[in-house]
């Protein structure tokens, strides 16, 4: 009997309560949609404005009218890049490059990973180490010296591999093997050891264990090295501008950025056209591959 | 115990009985060495040897045939242009990660005090602009920049704001720039953050919250000391990228107006690649060594201390 | 099937001796648990056993060929670890056979063995889920099945119910006791639970600090301990330890706990300690169970005595007393009747039968 007296009495206040740490609660949801609408508005304009102009023609584009909606929305810019040569040409050398890069990186890697994460030898510790310093390296400090490098084995070798698409597979593994090698070296690390031991006493040889335990137990991580392999090969800037320069060498950014905008002021359609496709590769697998992109984005400072 | 691996174990000890065990293991060593061996030649020949053959190269003069020793260096201290560079990569780097780490934290905030369920949607889109080629959203910058046909001027117009020259004069080209790299970078600092915010323990919260700390406090005691470590190592990340910076300077205003925005790397590659001056070019890069290795320092302390820990 | 002989085997990390030359017999079909506390060698010595350690010096034999050099996957051993250690990325099923694949065995043979092990553990239902997919307890038995499909000459266990809670665990332990009796394979078990290693094996191992401290069956090592270790290592609660000489009082030999406590010997162990140095300095060892109320008519051996009790814990079947002895906390097991309350005096009973007399310096049992 007391017990429900108790709960009568309690009952008038308790509500009031709940109701005022709830409006709390509300208001501080609402505040935060109203900021990350703003943020999200922030983030989302320049691409936004890429599609608007993309579906301009020239004239609409020079016209005085409100930049930011398309009255006569066309797709002759697309048509028009989609059927020329040369942007077909850019996209594939872009599409070559980041495919064999992505290759080259994981046969790389993936080993080298494996038997620092495994099987420790010699001066191993130092070397997962001075792997994750040179992924702090910067390109903008190395292209000069490896500009030089490459005229200098071209007149020594008379290989001349300045100016041809295929230079960039020997040096984009340098932006894409170290953090792939590090994030692969945690991946494989957090693979109990017991697991391996299981293997060895199934009577799996050491490359076994790699491709039939450590590989299918470590997809996830291989995924996100391989997708960072491939953003990182397709996004690359610096290296096809100094390295190669005649237009059907070039790749997909480098190509717009060269041809596209010394035109007349008005090619901004197509420009802009051209940015969104070049864009496209690495959105598309954002958008489908998100957890695991993500994954390797945080990988690299929380692992390790 | 169980842990202890077991080549390390290789005792040496007399006798032929231990042979084709140490054989085993030797083997064992070669073939981890022999799996590394591409990725330390790579290393070797494509980053160590080209970082000091820039030391060697600075060393020459213009058609690389003379030695000048520190001539490059001397020239370059007495050339305005270079110091309007240290000026202006400081400026930038500083400005731009400060605004990046703050920008991060607070809309990682936001999203973390959303529910769960719609968290996904938002992280996609605010990731968007670090998803996109720099380079393609620096054209999307340059076209929304463009000196006459500005959407942003066309918007401000609207409210009575005369037309801003972006990248014409050099305050606004600076803060156009940095602007541009704010917007390419804070998304990282976000998921970043977001990542290590979902990593704290709920009940230190209601811990702290039954201990009376109100909204302020619980960022204060709770969150920034759990976060630390990650604050510190993604700002000093992004330090180095964003000091040694190239596509947006270089697409936006090309270092213009009057070498006003030009960063180490955009000033070398003007002079080493289209001034043909390779030598003066990697001196002006080597410039970005100091501060590389500060940072470098500072991240591989971390990384230890955490290796330590674990 | 096969024996495993250990002689003289000892192992080193650089300058730490984990494993000090230690001798085994293990017959054909028996189940030996090695047992210790953590960091006494125990885990190293199966892992050698297994071969994923060398050995640092001495001979490790299986079905009477030497292995020291022979790499695990060619001993024809299986083992279980104590976190199962399954391939996450393969079903049940595929674990299992996963050995037996890479030796390339015809499919057909791979099929029955895993239909009937799957029988054999109660597992048939779940060959084609994934490890994640299934409890702890589901999880042990498909790491068992992974051996047991092997047919090895030795299974190997390494801790594999300590990550299981405390009732699953009392039934796993059946389980394994079970399959050992259906398939009779010779095996090693290392635990460091006494409970586990006196129900499960044969014989048990008692090591400590790398040495074996005594081997026998379960109720050797419990009646007849020949070291303290493995007397205060075995049985819960632990046995007492009482400070304590010997004197001749009255033409019999007497056990002098305090000035005014001393017990007469009965016959037997009077003769067997009457060696022992009336100055050394002894130990009293008594299993609680030989601490009791007092019965109005003792037996020869038994002697009375009043104690003040510190704190009793009712177990339902018997009530555990704590006194204090010359500054000694004593327990003792006493019928939930007796009238034992916290604080309270009660006249106890010492069995002397079946008394440990030890010295206190060597910790040997005299």
């Amino acid at each position: 009997m007391t017990s429900t007296v108790v709960i009568d009495k309690a009952a008038p206040t308790r509500p009031v309560k709940l109701r005022s740490m709830s409006r709390d609660r509300t208001w501080a949801l609402r505040w935060s949609y109203f900021f990350l609408t703003l943020f999200a508005v922030f983030a989302l304009v320049p691409p936004l404005y890429m599609v608007i102009t993309s579906l301009k023609t020239s004239a609409e584009i020079s016209a005085a009218t409100n930049p930011w909606w398309v009255y006569h929305p066309t797709l002759s810019n697309y048509v028009e890049l989609l059927t020329s040569n040369q942007f077909l040409t850019f996209f594939r050398n872009s599409a070559l490059v980041s495919i064999f890069v992505v290759t080259i990186t994981m046969l790389i890697s993936v080993p080298a990973a494996f038997a620092l994460a495994r099987m420790r030898f010699w001066g191993s510790a130092t070397l997962a180490t001075g792997v994750f310093l040179t992924y702090l390296i910067p390109e903008t400090l190395l292209f000069l010296p490896l500009f030089k490098m490459f005229v200098a084995f071209g007149d020594l070798t008379g290989i001349q591999l300045i100016n041809k698409w295929y230079v960039l597979l020997v040096i984009y593994p340098t932006l894409t093997v170290p953090f792939c090698t590090w994030i692969m070296i945690g991946y494989f690390a957090s693979i109990p050891k017991e697991l391996d031991e299981a293997a060895i006493i199934d009577g799996a040889s050491w490359f076994q264990t790699l491709t039939r335990i450590f590989i299918p137990v470590a997809l996830p991580g291989l995924i996100a090295a391989t997708i960072f392999a491939f953003t990182v090969s397709w996004a690359q800037f610096l290296y096809p501008l100094v390295f190669t320069t005649s237009t059907d060498q070039l790749v997909l950014p480098v190509g717009i950025v060269t041809t596209l905008i010394k035109g007349d002021v008005f090619a901004w359609g197509q420009i802009m056209t051209g940015a969104l496709l070049g864009a496209a590769p690495p959105l598309i697998i954002y958008a489908f591959l998100m957890d695991y992109y993500i994954a390797g984005l945080t990988a690299g400072a929380t692992k390790g | 115990m169980a842990d202890v691996a077991i080549e390390r174990n290789a005792a040496p000890r007399t006798g032929r009985k231990r042979a084709s065990l140490r054989t085993a293991l030797k083997r064992k060593s070669t073939a981890a060495f022999l799996m590394t061996l591409p990725l330390i030649l790579l290393i070797l020949l494509l980053v160590i040897y080209p970082a000091f053959y820039s030391l060697h190269l600075a060393t020459l003069n213009k058609s690389m045939q003379r030695f000048i020793g520190l001539g490059n260096f001397q020239f370059l201290f007495k050339r305005e242009t270079f110091w309007l560079v240290v000026e202006q990569s400081c400026i930038f780097a500083i400005t731009a990660v400060v605004f990046k780490a703050l920008i991060g934290f607070i809309v990682a905030h936001f999203v973390h005090n959303i529910p769960a369920k719609g968290q996904r949607k938002w992280r996609g889109m605010l990731l968007v602009p670090w998803v996109i080629p720099p380079a393609m959203s620096t054209l999307a910058w340059l076209w929304l920049f463009d000196p006459s046909y500005s959407a942003f001027n066309y918007l401000l117009a609207g409210i009575g704001i005369d037309r801003i020259p972006w990248t014409g004069e050099t305050g606004w080209a600076r803060f156009s720039v940095i602007l541009v790299n704010i917007w390419f970078g804070a998304p990282f600092f976000m998921i970043m953050y977001l990542a290590s915010l979902k990593s704290v323990p709920d009940q230190l919260y209601e811990a702290a919250a039954i201990d009376g700390a109100n909204w302020w406090q619980r960022i204060w005691y709770v969150t920034l000391p759990m976060m630390r470590n990650i604050i510190a190592i993604t700002t000093l990340f992004s330090l180095i990228v964003t000091f040694a910076n190239f596509d947006i300077v270089r697409i936006l205003t090309a270092g213009g107006p009057l070498d006003r925005t030009h960063m180490f790397a955009t000033w070398a590659f003007r002079i080493g690649i289209e001034g043909g001056d390779i030598p003066l070019g990697a001196s002006v890069s080597l410039f970005m060594v100091p501060i590389l290795a500060i940072a470098a320092v500072f991240i591989l302390r971390d990384i230890n201390k955490r290796g330590n820990e674990s | 099937m096969a024996d495993v002989t250990l002689r003289k085997v000892v192992k080193k990390y650089d300058d730490v001796e984990a494993v000090r030359g230690i001798d085994l017999d293990i017959a054909d079909h028996e189940f030996v648990v090695l047992v210790g506390p953590s960091g006494c060698g125990k885990s190293t010595t199966l892992r050698m056993i297994a071969g994923l350690e060398d050995i640092t010096d001495g001979d490790i034999m299986i079905g009477g060929d030497v292995v020291n050099d022979v790499p695990p996957k060619d001993r024809d051993i299986a083992m279980v670890f104590q976190n199962y250690a399954l391939y996450p990325h393969m079903t049940v099923a595929e674990n299992m056979s996963f050995g037996l694949r890479l030796k390339r065995y015809p499919k057909a043979e791979i099929k029955t063995r895993i239909d009937e092990a799957a029988r054999m553990l109660d597992i048939v239902e779940l060959v084609d889920r994934k490890p994640k997919q299934l409890s702890g307890g589901q999880r042990q038995r498909v790491a068992m099945g992974r051996a047991i499909v092997r047919n090895p000459k030795v299974f190997l266990f390494d801790e594999p119910l300590s990550n299981l809670d405390a009732k699953l665990r009392v039934q796993m332990r059946i389980e394994i006791k079970k399959v050992h009796q259906k398939v009779r394979t010779t095996t090693v078990y290392v635990t460091h639970d006494q409970v586990e290693a006196m129900t499960l094996a044969d014989r048990v191992v008692v090591m400590n600090h790398g040495r074996i401290e005594q081997i026998g069956t379960p109720n050797e090592l419990y009646h007849n301990p020949a070291t303290k270790f493995v007397a205060s290592f075995i049985g819960s609660p632990a046995m007492n330890f009482i400070p304590c000489r010997l004197e001749e009082s009255g033409g019999k030999l007497h056990v002098r706990i305090t000035d005014r406590l001393a017990f007469p010997l009965p016959p037997a162990r009077a003769a067997r300690y009457q060696g022992v140095s009336r100055t050394d300095k002894l130990l009293l060892g008594l299993r609680p169970e030989h601490i009791t109320e007092a019965s109005p008519h003792p037996e020869t051996g038994v002697e009375n005595f009043d104690a003040t009790l510190d704190v009793t814990e009712p177990m339902g079947m018997e009530t555990l007393i704590y006194f204090a002895l010359e500054g000694t906390q004593v327990c003792g097991r006493v019928n939930p009747n007796a009238g034992a309350q916290d604080g309270a005096p009660l006249r106890l009973a010492v069995d002397l039968n079946n008394m440990h007399l030890l010295n206190e310096v060597s910790g040997a049992v005299i």
